[in-house]
C-alpha cells in the first residue's frame, strides 16, 4: 500500500492518533546493575489499542531494541527509521558535573575564610608562609624576636600578607578566565567555519542562506570574545598584578623596619659591651687603652642614636605608605571597574544587534 | 550510566524529551507505527526484549566491512544518486558542526564556572573595620561579586539556550542524516542484489533458468517497493528537516536575543550603581 502523494501521506498521518510521552526517570536497582527506567505513556483513539490511555516502564536498551527490530524488518526497507538518542548525552550532563565542582570549591573557600577570622596569632597560615618565603629573615626574627611596642605594625603586616594571598587567588581565577575566553574564541571560530561548510553543502536555498548568515554571526561573536578576553586581561589581570607588586613592596618596607630595629638593638648591645669593656679597663687600671674605649663608646652612642632615628623614620614612612596605598587602591579599583563594565555593556549591546539582524533570516526559511 | 543521583533535575528532562521525540516520530509514521514491535513496546507490561547496548548504535549493515564496498555502488536512478551524494556531504558536515558546537558550549560552561569562582573569591577581599577607604574597597568588591554572579547566570543561560535549541537541532539533524543514510544504503544493497539476480538469470543454464527468473522477479518487486517508499520518505524527510532546522534556528535566535537584552539591561543597572558610588 503506497500513498501516491505527499499530501495523501500527510492526510493519513493526521488520522494516526497516537500521542506518546516519556517522563519520570527513576533509578532501579543498586551498584553495577543499576539502570534508569522511564515511564512511557500513550494516548490513542486507534482501535488497535485496547484502551485509550496506558503506560509502561522502559529502559534505554528497550528503546534501542525497538529501533533494531524496525531496522531489520525487510518489509520496512525504504523507510527512514528515526534514530534514538545516544545512551549518555554528554553535553547535557556536563553542566551538572561543573555545577557540582563549583559548589565543592565554594564550600572549601568559605571554610578557609572562617579559619582565618578565628586566628591571627603568630603561627597562622600567613605567618607560616612568611617564614618559608623569607628564610634568612625568619632565622633572624626567631633569634631576635622584635619587641613590638606598636601593635599597629604587627596588625598591618598581617593584613598586607593576607591581602596578598587573596589577590593571588583572584589572580589565578582571572588567569583561568582569560584562558577559557581564548578557548571560546577558538571554538567559536572553528564552529563558524563548520557552519559555513554546512551552508555551502545545503541544497535548500533559504536554509543555506540562513546557515551562512549564522556562520557570519558566529564570526562576529568571535570578534566580541577576543575583545572581551583583552578587556579581562588588561583590566583585571594587570590590575591584580600591580596590586600584588605593590603589596610585595610594602612587605619589603615592613622588613626594612624590622631590620632597622635589629640594627638598633645590635648597636645597643655593642654599646653595652663597650661600656663593660671600659669598666673592665678601669678596674684593671690600664689607662692607655682607656681612651680607645671611651672613643668606642662615643662612636657607638652616635650609632645607636642614628639607628633609633632611622627606625622611627622608617616607621613613619611605612605608616604613610600604607594609608596612601589604601586610598589609591579604592579609587583605582573603582575606576578600572567602571571601565570594564562599560566595555562589557557595549559588547552586550552589539550582541543584541547581531541577534536582531539574524532573526528575520531564520524566520525566512520556508 | 551517567549521574544516577540527579534524576530530578533539568538534564533528565532534556533526555526524556529526546526519547519522546524518537517515539513520536515512529508513532507519526504511517508505515512504522503499524509494526507489531511498536505495539508491543507501548503496551506490553513485560519488558519487550532488550538489545545489548553496543558502542555505536549505527553499526548496521553499512558498517560491516564486506557490505561497505556496496556503499559507492553506482545508482540506476538519478534522483537517488543525487540524494545519496547530498546525504554523504551533509552527514559529514552536520556531524562536524554538532561536535564543534558542543565545544563552544563547553567553553561557555567553563567560563560560567570561572565567573562563579571570581564572585566567590571577591567575598574574601571584604575587610572589616570602619576605615572609609577599606569600606570603599570592600563595597566595590561586594558589588563586583554581584556583577560576576549575574554574569555567571547569564553565561549559563547562553550555554543552556545553545544546548536546548541549536544544539538539539544539530544533533537531531545529524542523526536524521545518518538514518537516511541507513535507508539509502539498504536500497543500494537491494540494487546490488537485483543486478546480481539479473546476471544470474541471464547466465543461467536452461535447467535453472526458470528458477533464476522467479528469483529475479521477486527481487525486482522488492526493489520497486523500496524505491516507491523511499521516494516518499525522502520527500517527507527533506520537508521535516528543513522545518525542524528552521524552528531550531528561530528559537535559538529568539532565546539568545532575549537573554542578551536582559543581560544588557542588568549591566546598565550595575554600571549606574558603580558610577553612583562615592
Amino acid at each position: 500500500m503506497q500513498p501516491a502523494s505527499l499530501e495523501q501521506l500527510e492526510e493519513e498521518e493526521d488520522s494516526f492518533d497516537i500521542d506518546v510521552a516519556v517522563t519520570n526517570p527513576e533509578k532501579v536497582g543498586d551498584g553495577m546493575n543499576a539502570y534508569v527506567a522511564f515511564k512511557v505513556s500513550t494516548r490513542s483513539s486507534l482501535a488497535m489499542f485496547r484502551s485509550k490511555a496506558f503506560s509502561v516502564r522502559r529502559r534505554y536498551s528497550d528503546f534501542l531494541g525497538l529501533y533494531e527490530k524496525l531496522s531489520l524488518k525487510q518489509s520496512l526497507h525504504g523507510c527512514i527509521i528515526p534514530p534514538p538518542p545516544e545512551k549518555s548525552v554528554v553535553g547535557i550532563f556536563r553542566e551538572s558535573c561543573l555545577t557540582r565542582r563549583y559548589s565543592k570549591i565554594l564550600t572549601s573557600v568559605t571554610s578557609w575564610r572562617e579559619r582565618r577570622a578565628v586566628s591571627t596569632q603568630a603561627l597562622s597560615g600567613a605567618g607560616f608562609l612568611k617564614m618559608i618565603n623569607k628564610a634568612s629573615d625568619a632565622v633572624n626574627k626567631m633569634t631576635v624576636k622584635m619587641n613590638e611596642s606598636d601593635t599597629w605594625f604587627e596588625d598591618k603586616f598581617q593584613e598586607v600578607e593576607n591581602e596578598e594571598q587573596q589577590l593571588r587567588k583572584l589572580q589565578a581565577v582571572v588567569d583561568s578566565l582569560v584562558n577559557h575566553r581564548k578557548e571560546l574564541c577558538g571554538s567559536t571560530a572553528v564552529f563558524a567555519k563548520s557552519m559555513a561548510m554546512l551552508g555551502n553543502s545545503e541544497d535548500n536555498t533559504a536554509l543555506s542562506r540562513a546557515l551562512s548568515q549564522l556562520a557570519e554571526v558566529e564570526e562576529k561573536m568571535e570578534q566580541l570574545h577576543q575583545e572581551q578576553a583583552a578587556s579581562d586581561f588588561f583590566v583585571f589581570a594587570e590590575l591584580l598584578a600591580d596590586y600584588i607588586r605593590l603589596l610585595g613592596a610594602m612587605r619589603g618596607c615592613f622588613d626594612q623596619r624590622v631590620r632597622a630595629w635589629q640594627r638598633w638593638q645590635e648597636a645597643q648591645s655593642t654599646l653595652q659591651k663597650k661600656r663593660e669593656a671600659e669598666a673592665k679597663l678601669l678596674w684593671a687600671n690600664k689607662p692607655d687603652k682607656l681612651q680607645q674605649a671611651k672613643d668606642d663608646i662615643t662612636e657607638w652612642e652616635a650609632r645607636v642614636t642614628r639607628h633609633e632615628r632611622d627606625f622611627d623614620r622608617i616607621g613613619t614612612t611605612v605608616r604613610k605608605e600604607v594609608v596612601r596605598f589604601e586610598k589609591e587602591k579604592a579609587k583605582d579599583f573603582r575606576s578600572q571597574l567602571v571601565k570594564y563594565l562599560d566595555a562589557m555593556l557595549q559588547s552586550k549591546q552589539r550582541l543584541v544587534k547581531f541577534w536582531e539582524a539574524f532573526l528575520p533570516e531564520a524566520k525566512a526559511i520556508a | 550510566m551517567k549521574q544516577l543521583g540527579f534524576l530530578g533535575l533539568g538534564e533528565w528532562l532534556l533526555y526524556c524529551k529526546a526519547l519522546e521525540s524518537f517515539l513520536q516520530q515512529i508513532a507519526a509514521h504511517s508505515i512504522l507505527s503499524r509494526n507489531k514491535a511498536v505495539e508491543i513496546f507501548l503496551t506490553s507490561s513485560d519488558p519487550p526484549g532488550r538489545q545489548r547496548v553496543r558502542k555505536n548504535i549505527f553499526n548496521r549493515l553499512s558498517q560491516a566491512v564486506e557490505e561497505r564496498r556496496k556503499e559507492g555502488h553506482k545508482d540506476v536512478d538519478e534522483f537517488f544518486q543525487t540524494e545519496r551524494h547530498q546525504n554523504l556531504a551533509l552527514t559529514g558536515c552536520t556531524r562536524t558542526a554538532a561536535e564543534k558546537f558542543l565545544d563552544v558550549v563547553q567553553s561557555e560552561q567553563k567560563i560560567a564556572v570561572a565567573y562563579g569562582h571570581f564572585s566567590a573569591s571577591l567575598h574574601l577581599c571584604v575587610e572589616p573595620g570602619e576605615d572609609p577607604d577599606k569600606q570603599a574597597f570592600s563595597n566595590a568588591c561586594m558589588k563586583l561579586s554581584k556583577v560576576f554572579d549575574s554574569m555567571k547566570k547569564n553565561m549559563t543561560s547562553v550555554a543552556d539556550n545553545n544546548m536546548n535549541t541549536l544544539g538539539l537541532g544539530l544533533d537531531l539533524e545529524s542523526r536524521g542524516q545518518e538514518a537516511e543514510k541507513e535507508m539509502l544504503f539498504r536500497r543500494t544493497c537491494k540494487l546490488v542484489e537485483l543486478e546480481t539476480a539479473r546476471r544470474n538469470a541471464e547466465k543461467a543454464k536452461p535447467l535453472k533458468k526458470a528458477a533464476m527468473e522467479e528469483a529475479k522477479k521477486a527481487v525486482e518487486t522488492e526493489f520497486d517497493h523500496i524505491c516507491g517508499v523511499a521516494k516518499q520518505e525522502v520527500a517527507r524527510f527533506q520537508a521535516a528537516r528543513v522545518e525542524m532546522l528552521q524552528q531550531a534556528l528561530v528559537q535559538w535566535c529568539e532565546k539568545q536575543l532575549l537573554t542578551a537584552k536582559e543581560s544588557a539591561d542588568q549591566f546598565n543597572q550595575h554600571l549606574q550603581a558603580f558610577r553612583g558610588m562615592a
